[in-house]
């Protein structure tokens, strides 16, 4: 799936601006020093500061594309600093420069003074050597000096002494040296203000550029992945609702809920047999004339195609449940229905949040995604903000009306099928009788009668109505949905939003969870005396108090232990404490306390104290 | 004007040639040159001189020692993250590109006497070298022996050799409490504002005549000598302004001589400047352009305030910011259902009566931090792995910092770095009453 290559199209707009600067700024450099303006002023460093937002493992991809546009069309000259890798001193910063180009250089003492003797020595030699050297295989319009980019992909991190003298120490070479800075900036730009003094900040020229919101970012990568026909794969409202939560309560990242939908597209792969037939219709179509005996048994299981058994005739039951080349038929025929069902579903589902989103608070949600998972969960028109929409759009004066009607259309334009052009034709017809009645609506304006326009108004929004209960109907009443919808949310919940702490109380409290040990299997709250050590001495801590005498607890671990060990309750050594219990009882504590659960305490010396509470 | 910098040794024309290049400086050239001596004369072992920034340290320094052909050496400590950049510096610029190499590998003071002695003696010269250390209060940070060494290097190496320190610090901030050889000090004051009008009229336009640019410079300095006396700020400021200021000249409204009609003209522009080109909200290329086209004032770095941040995020840094400014003994009456009245007065100890805000943010545990977090937000929030993860984004995004050692991974402490305005703008956004639940607006 092209998910990536979307990516870089919603940075491109900032990135051109950017690249622009860098070049309009290295240009300026090669201007020189004979205006008079330019020789006047103090020589600020061209700095970009790039507002990306709080989504930090979105920026990685943004750098890189940077850093290669930049490389191909401005410089060769390209850095890209991560706080974490200087930390210290900041001459270290220069050395991945000079490393990459030039091999033969001393590297025992690296300042910007070298690098300046290097840069100097670099631009001379490919401008005295003819022009076939790999500067101009690259494809560069050879400039006389190409700027040497510097960018600090979080400028948050980096310590702001550090950045200070670099700083100080860059703006002494400014004259001879074509430095641009580029800010890599997660908060607000005002950062910079904080960080860096008032005599450091005039070092700069700083511009800004801010990048898409990543909400915006997110609206456009689910209206062309997930709001389009063109791929197989569906999520369900459920497992859609679990990605843009994780997305809005947890990381704002687009990235992840790419890499979620990823996953999604994977288990949906890895545990759907019938997912073969997920794929173009064409492709479907094929695969399902050679679908085995085994595959049609579990067409025949799946519920949405018992529903649709069962709205057959008594002939077509027994037909459908036995004769495998029928159940194939069928097949087909419900396939391209399902197919048809998305064609039509996107544009009626873009046309109804195109009425809805300029109500007044917005009854059918702000966002199309809204809307659409809750056209995935349910009929939507059963909702009862569905209905105060409806009421709304009643309301609506006639220029609004006719508008959104304009948008509509637009939007059905590219239509296919069938249903859709009719549509189309029907609105177009209805939109031109809309403009013919505006021109009348003077006229009857004095008539208490319903005029020409209300008429017209209730008759779109009908028409509307009628779309809507045809084509938004939810995909669980369509037959074979199954193999194209992915539901099961909680599995995606566990992988992407994972919870160590409720995990491992789990596995202690119910070992067999996670060992499928069938001697471990338990009836509810009992407890299998056979479980590990571990699991025994925090079942026997949940019982006591805020501090634990540990030879009680040694004692009870003992008793449970001979339990385990079928020893006869009534003979002398049940219960008794041996070296090797006491020292499995001794591991199992300190595993404990390595875990967080309990620890040492200096109220009582033979006492350790919890750390967590309730229990039973 | 200028007085004459007289100094046995020097040739005249060079004296004059710097006495110009010198404006206003003419008291602290003429008593550099004097301590300078005769150019085979010994002069003092070393001088600090200290003055604001931009009164022209450096500036005189070195024209002086430029001009007369004097050999020397000048550094900038900023530059020398190690001893051996320094020592390679000074070798290099004294005796030649060879030198360097004779240092070791991270050389030690003594090695660099011990160098420095060696080529001395294999290129005796007869004048006084002179090292200069721009920024010299960076030193004082290096190592301990570094700054006397420096001060009496001429008795080390047994050379003539002078050390000038530069500095915009005073000397009794630098001197080591071990002791040490004093140098000679010498303060540069600021430029006074006719000072100022005086350097900054030389540089004028070309095509334009210098009274002109010099009523020019009277009004900039009439707008900006309040808040800056920054030279080399005031002269980026003449030259960005100064095409706004020959504007009506060029279109012909106005003549050269009706300045109070150039002044209407100018003085609006350059009052906006101060709020924005000054303080670096708008760069000097985006002012530039805005003055062409007038219309479509650049949005300054300031204005965009605001950051987005994921939902349980602005949850967890209001978390932060209750759990900072709150004294944890408050809790209970915040965040539990029945806890009764509690009086201000008798419940706190004293120290905490005074407003915690005006104290700064208090560091806090990550268990208060989460407990205050479940109570606050207002759905149940499983303890996932990612409601960790972001708090250790927003401590990377600086809006919590971490207190102590960030290798301590048991029980750490965090402290909010965010500012009153900050949090109540994010709580607005979650509908969170924040004040509610600060106990200094209770």
């Amino acid at each position: 799936v092209g998910e990536l290559l979307l990516q870089e199209e919603l940075n491109r707009k900032v990135l051109d601006s950017l690249l622009e600067f860098i070049r309009k700024s290295s240009s300026s450099f090669q201007r020189g020093t004979d205006d008079w303006r330019s020789r006047m002023r103090a020589h600020e460093i061209p700095t970009a500061a790039l507002v990306l937002g709080v989504n930090v493992p979105d920026h990685d991809m943004t750098f890189q594309s940077l850093s290669e546009q930049l490389q191909l069309s401005v410089s060769p000259f390209v850095v890209s600093l991560q706080a974490k890798e200087c930390a210290g001193q900041c001459h270290d910063q220069c050395e991945p420069e000079q490393g990459s180009t030039s091999v033969n250089l001393k590297r025992v003492h690296c300042s910007l003074k070298t690098l300046h003797d290097w840069y100097k020595t670099v631009t001379e030699k490919t401008y005295t050597s003819t022009p076939g050297e790999k500067r101009t295989s690259i494809g560069i319009n050879v400039q006389q000096h190409p700027p040497i980019v510097v960018i600090f992909k979080d400028l948050e991190v980096f310590s702001p002494k550090v950045l200070q003298d670099f700083i100080i120490i860059c703006s002494r070479y400014i004259e001879q040296l074509p430095l641009i800075f580029v800010f890599g900036i997660a908060t607000a730009p005002s950062v910079i203000q904080h960080t860096l003094p008032h005599s450091v900040s005039s070092l700069l020229g700083i511009e800004l550029f801010q990048s898409l919101s990543c909400t915006q970012h997110l609206a456009t990568v689910i209206d062309q992945v997930i709001l389009t026909s063109e791929f197989p794969f569906k999520l369900s409202g459920k497992v859609l609702q679990v990605l843009v939560s994780i997305f809005l309560y947890h990381d704002f990242s687009v990235r992840n809920f790419i890499k979620g939908l990823q996953l999604a597209l994977l288990e949906h792969f890895h545990s759907q047999p019938l997912s073969v037939l997920c794929c173009r219709k064409q492709e479907a179509l094929g695969h399902i004339s050679k679908l085995s005996h085994q595959d049609v048994e579990r067409i025949q299981q799946l519920p949405s195609f018992m529903r649709y058994v069962e709205q057959q005739g008594p002939q077509d039951q027994v037909e459908l449940l036995t004769n495998d080349d029928h159940v194939k038929e069928v097949c087909v025929k419900l396939l391209i229905d399902l197919h048809k069902y998305h064609k039509n579903y996107y544009p009626i589902l873009r046309c109804l949040h195109v009425l809805t989103s300029s109500l007044p608070k917005y009854p059918l949600g702000k966002q199309i995604r809204e809307l659409h998972i809750s056209c995935l969960e349910k009929n939507v028109w059963d909702n009862e903000e569905y209905a105060s929409a409806m009421t709304l759009l009643r309301m609506m004066a006639k220029e609004e009306l006719v508008s959104l009607l304009q948008k509509c259309s637009v939007i059905l334009k590219p239509g296919k099928t069938k249903k859709m052009r009719a549509v189309l034709l029907r609105l177009d017809d209805l939109i031109t009788r809309f403009t013919k009645s505006l021109l009348e609506m003077k006229e009857s304006r004095r008539t208490k009668k319903m005029s020409q326009f209300e008429i017209l108004r209730d008759e779109v929004l009908e028409f509307f109505d009628s779309l809507v209960r045809c084509h938004l109907a939810p995909p669980e009443s369509q037959p074979l949905y199954e193999v194209c919808y992915y539901s099961s949310s909680a599995v995606l919940r566990r992988h992407l939003n994972a919870t160590p702490r409720t995990s491992i109380q789990t596995a202690l409290s119910n070992p067999y969870h996670y060992l499928k040990n069938e001697s471990l299997r338990t009836e509810d709250g009992t407890f299998s005396s056979a479980a590990p050590d571990i699991c025994i001495v925090y079942k026997l801590h949940l019982e006591c108090g805020r501090l634990i005498n540990l030879y009680d607890w040694l004692e009870a671990y003992a008793t449970v232990v001979s339990a385990a060990e079928g020893k006869d309750p009534e003979s002398a050594d049940y219960g008794k404490v041996d070296e090797l219990k006491h020292a499995r009882f001794i591991q199992a504590v300190s595993e404990l306390e390595f875990l967080g659960f309990i620890k040492s305490t200096k109220q009582k010396t033979d006492h350790v104290s919890r750390l967590t509470w309730g229990g039973c | 004007m200028a007085g004459q910098l007289l100094q046995p040794g020097y040739e005249e024309n060079k004296l004059q040639r710097v006495s110009k290049l010198l404006p206003c400086r003419d008291v602290q050239s003429s008593m550099l040159l004097a301590l300078m001596g005769e150019p085979e004369q010994y002069s003092y072992p070393s001088i600090f001189i200290y003055g604001h920034r931009a009164t022209g340290k450096s500036h005189v320094i070195h024209t002086l020692l430029k001009e007369l052909d004097i050999p020397y050496a000048t550094v900038t400590c900023v530059e020398c993250v190690s001893l051996g950049l320094l020592f390679e510096q000074v070798l290099f610029s004294l005796f030649g590109p060879d030198s360097a190499t004779l240092l070791s590998r991270s050389p030690s003071l003594s090695d660099f006497v011990r160098v420095y002695k060696q080529l001395c003696v294999q290129n005796p010269a007869k004048q006084t070298k002179y090292i200069v250390l721009d920024r010299a209060e960076l030193l004082r940070d290096m190592d301990a022996n570094l700054l006397p060494a420096f001060l009496r290097l001429q008795e080390l190496v047994e050379d003539n050799v002078t050390v000038i320190l530069l500095s915009e610090i005073v000397w009794d901030k630098f001197r080591p409490n071990t002791g040490c050889f004093e140098p000679l000090l010498l303060h540069f004051p600021d430029y006074s504002k006719d000072e100022l009008q005086q350097i900054l009229s030389e540089d004028s336009h070309p095509s334009y005549s210098t009274e002109l640019y010099s009523a020019f410079i009277n009004i900039l300095l009439g707008v900006f000598y309040s808040v800056c006396r920054d030279l080399r700020e005031l002269r980026h400021l003449a030259a960005l302004n100064f095409a706004k200021f020959v504007e009506p000249l060029e279109s012909g409204k106005v003549n050269e001589s009706e300045t109070h009609k150039l002044w209407r003209n100018i003085e609006p522009h350059l009052k906006k400047a101060m709020q924005t080109v000054y303080l670096r909200e708008v760069s000097s290329v985006q002012w530039e352009q805005q003055m062409e086209k007038e219309a479509g004032a650049v949005r300054g770095l300031s204005a965009h305030g605001h950051v987005e941040l994921p939902y349980y995020s602005k949850f967890l840094l209001i978390a932060a910011y209750l759990a900072s400014y709150n004294p944890a003994r408050t809790d209970r009456r915040f965040f539990l259902k029945h806890h009764g009245k509690i009086k201000k007065t008798n419940f706190l100890k004293k120290h905490e009566k005074t407003s915690n805000h005006l104290l700064g943010p208090k560091p806090f545990a990550l268990d208060r931090l989460l407990a205050i977090f479940y109570s606050v937000v207002d759905s149940r929030v499983a303890p996932s792995a990612s409601v960790f993860s972001q708090i250790s984004s927003l401590v990377t995004l600086q809006l919590l910092s971490q207190v102590g050692h960030n290798d301590q991974l048991d029980a750490p402490k965090y402290k909010c770095a965010v500012s009153l305005d900050f949090i109540l703008a994010i709580s607005r956004t979650v509908s969170f009453d924040i004040v509610k639940y600060l106990y200094d607006f209770l």
